[in-house]
């Protein structure tokens, strides 16, 4: 059963992410993107973690592609544009990155195949309760959470500084 | 899990389906006659009626949902022609589906079913058994509502931008801007209460309330998500998405027949179930007073099995009941509010309901830490904080007067023309 449902939720994850990639159409891209999402959000729930199958859908089907939707649509950006593609040179790198990365990918997986997934720490009942994870998050990993809140502050502050800037910039 | 138990889950998950759709009809019914009434009109009264002695009719304009729905069926369903075909096509589907599936983990009621079969002390958890009037139990209920609620807008968005029309496209554009909006307090006015109830789980949060409803702990969490939930199922007063005066019609102006019909559809639905999700976070879910006393007569007398079945048909009333006055409000506030400009719309969701809501999590946080054993003292303490701070709020940032040299009077304009 559930290696019947395994299949057929990891076959409409790369199914989405292949037609994300080779859609034309931007708001095409950006749906298929969330069914990607939601398929992974599934595969989250048949490892018992269910905390983060939620987390996935709200941040990342909830949020974060509602706001790509957002921007593509206001700014009228969802056909590929015609000129000259400038950043040509990067296809063949990124092409050989994607195989170096699928190749160890491949790699972990046949070489240890018997040992991570089924160890006992790793499939207790409550490994991913949302205390566990709040436990690991406030002690474990304290140092790399509060960094990538200010990673993400940074962000914020950047984008207000430019954009006062620009509003400055016009005024005069 | 045995086949049965499979069929048995299934049937639940029709009649449930079923039911939020009837629902629909019968609330459309219910707010046109509500709004007739608030508006000093009668309303629809004319499909369908009883006949009394005396030419008297009663209950009239209750086959009024059904002539509803059989035109919407009969009309043309057009597609426009620059539409893109497979967005236009899946978006009433992205619409109506979050709005149906909402309803699977919120307790309707409480009827155990199995295991020792004792009627429920403190809360419905039956030992070894289930609750029946609850059609999935997860540990993280309230998550999930949450996360269906977001993916909610979608069906909107992509109907006004596949529509191919300026106007559908800007509805499109102001509903995701405004659910991401409000969001975050919306998710926040919940954490007060996830924090209050320490679980995730929305049968656990109902049982933390018997005889003690979260409205009183979190009065100004019950607030905010009042008002967070208009706006996130792009309710009047919030309703930008499709103003008629701006917009033709809003995201739904090129959908016709039943294609509009889900829209229609999905918007109530998802209103009722936002008001089922406030019943059952704030406003003590089953639970009303004397039905554990009557639900132990009854199983005194006639048996175990008939006190459980009273004790599920009684707690599913008491639910519906708090779930239709709720609906009342929201039918109340349609008639008397007016629509919000698009700027205050923003203004309230991020400087005025986000800060409120950041406010109540930390006063949860404090009180629970600083009086952990009193609940009555620190949900009083509680109560009047929330209270304070939103008559103070409302002071601050409510409507005003404009000043004098603001104003055109309409007599002075007058007196210009001539």
């Amino acid at each position: 059963m559930e290696f019947v449902v395994f299949t057929i939720t990891a076959l409409i994850a790369v199914v989405g992410a292949a037609a994300m990639l080779l859609s034309k159409n931007a708001v095409h891209s950006a749906l298929f993107m969330l069914l990607n999402f939601s398929a992974i959000a599934v595969l989250y729930l048949l490892l018992r973690a269910p905390f983060l199958f939620a987390v996935q859908l709200i941040v990342y089907a909830g949020a974060i592609i509602v706001l790509f939707l957002f921007v593509v649509m206001l700014l009228g950006a969802e056909r590929a544009e015609d000129e000259q593609d400038r950043l040509g040179w990067q296809r063949p790198l990124a092409l050989g990155m994607a195989a170096l990365l699928l190749f160890e990918v491949l790699y972990v997986f046949f070489a240890r195949t018997n040992t991570s997934l089924t160890s006992p720490s790793v499939s207790a009942e409550d490994f991913a309760t949302p205390v566990k994870i709040g436990e690991a998050l406030f002690s474990t990993y304290l140092l790399p959470f509060e960094i990538t809140s200010v990673i993400l502050l940074a962000a914020l502050v950047g984008v207000v500084v430019l954009h006062h800037r620009q509003a400055a910039h016009s005024e005069q | 899990m045995s086949f049965l138990d499979i069929i048995i889950l299934i049937v639940k998950a029709l009649v449930l389906a079923l039911a939020a759709t009837t629902l629909f009809a019968y609330f459309t019914l219910f707010e046109r006659i509500l709004l007739a009434r608030f508006q000093h009109r009668v309303g629809p009264n004319r499909a369908g009626y009883i006949p009394l002695p005396g030419g008297r009719k009663l209950l009239g304009g209750f086959l009024q949902p059904v002539a509803d729905a059989v035109k919407l069926f009969f009309k043309e369903d057009v597609t426009p022609a620059l539409a893109d075909k497979w967005v236009y096509l899946i978006s009433p589907a992205f619409a109506t589906i979050p709005a149906l599936i909402i309803w699977a983990t919120i307790p309707l009621g409480c009827w155990p079913v199995g295991g020792d079969g004792a009627l429920p002390v403190g809360g419905c958890a039956p030992v070894g058994g289930s609750n029946f009037l609850q059609l999935a139990e997860i540990s993280v209920g309230i998550l999930y509502l949450l996360a269906v609620t977001s993916i909610g807008v979608y069906g909107i968005a992509i109907a006004g931008w596949s529509s191919n029309n300026k106007y559908s496209m800007l509805g499109g554009v102001r509903a995701s801007a405004q659910v991401i909006s409000y969001e975050l307090a919306l998710g926040l006015a919940v954490l007060g209460v996830v924090m209050q109830a320490e679980s995730f789980s929305t049968a656990e949060i109902v049982n933390r309330q018997w005889g003690w409803w979260f409205i009183i702990p979190q009065f100004l969490g019950f607030i905010i998500f009042l008002l967070a939930s208009t706006a996130e199922v792009v309710r009047a007063p919030f309703d930008l998405v499709e103003a008629e005066q701006e917009l033709v019609g809003g995201y739904n102006t090129e959908f016709g027949s039943m294609k509009f019909a889900l829209f229609f559809m999905s918007e109530y639905i998802k209103l009722v179930a936002m008001n089922a999700i406030a019943v059952t976070l704030f406003l003590g879910g089953w639970h009303f007073p004397g039905l554990y006393t009557l639900a132990q007569f009854v199983s005194a007398n006639a048996g175990q099995w008939a006190g459980n079945a009273v004790f599920g048909l009684l707690s599913l009333g008491a639910f519906l009941l708090k779930v239709t006055l709720l609906s009342f409000l929201s039918v109340w506030i349609r008639a008397t509010v007016p629509r919000v400009r698009y700027d205050q719309l923003m203004h309230l969701g991020w400087k005025v309901l986000l800060p409120m809501a950041l406010f109540n999590v930390a006063l949860t946080a404090v009180l629970n830490v600083l009086i952990p054993d009193n609940r009555v003292l620190s949900g009083v303490i509680a109560l009047v904080v929330g209270a304070l701070v939103i008559v103070g709020v409302a002071a601050v940032n409510g409507p005003r007067k404009p000043p004098a040299s603001q104003v055109t009077l309409v007599k002075k304009s007058a007196e210009v023309v001539q």
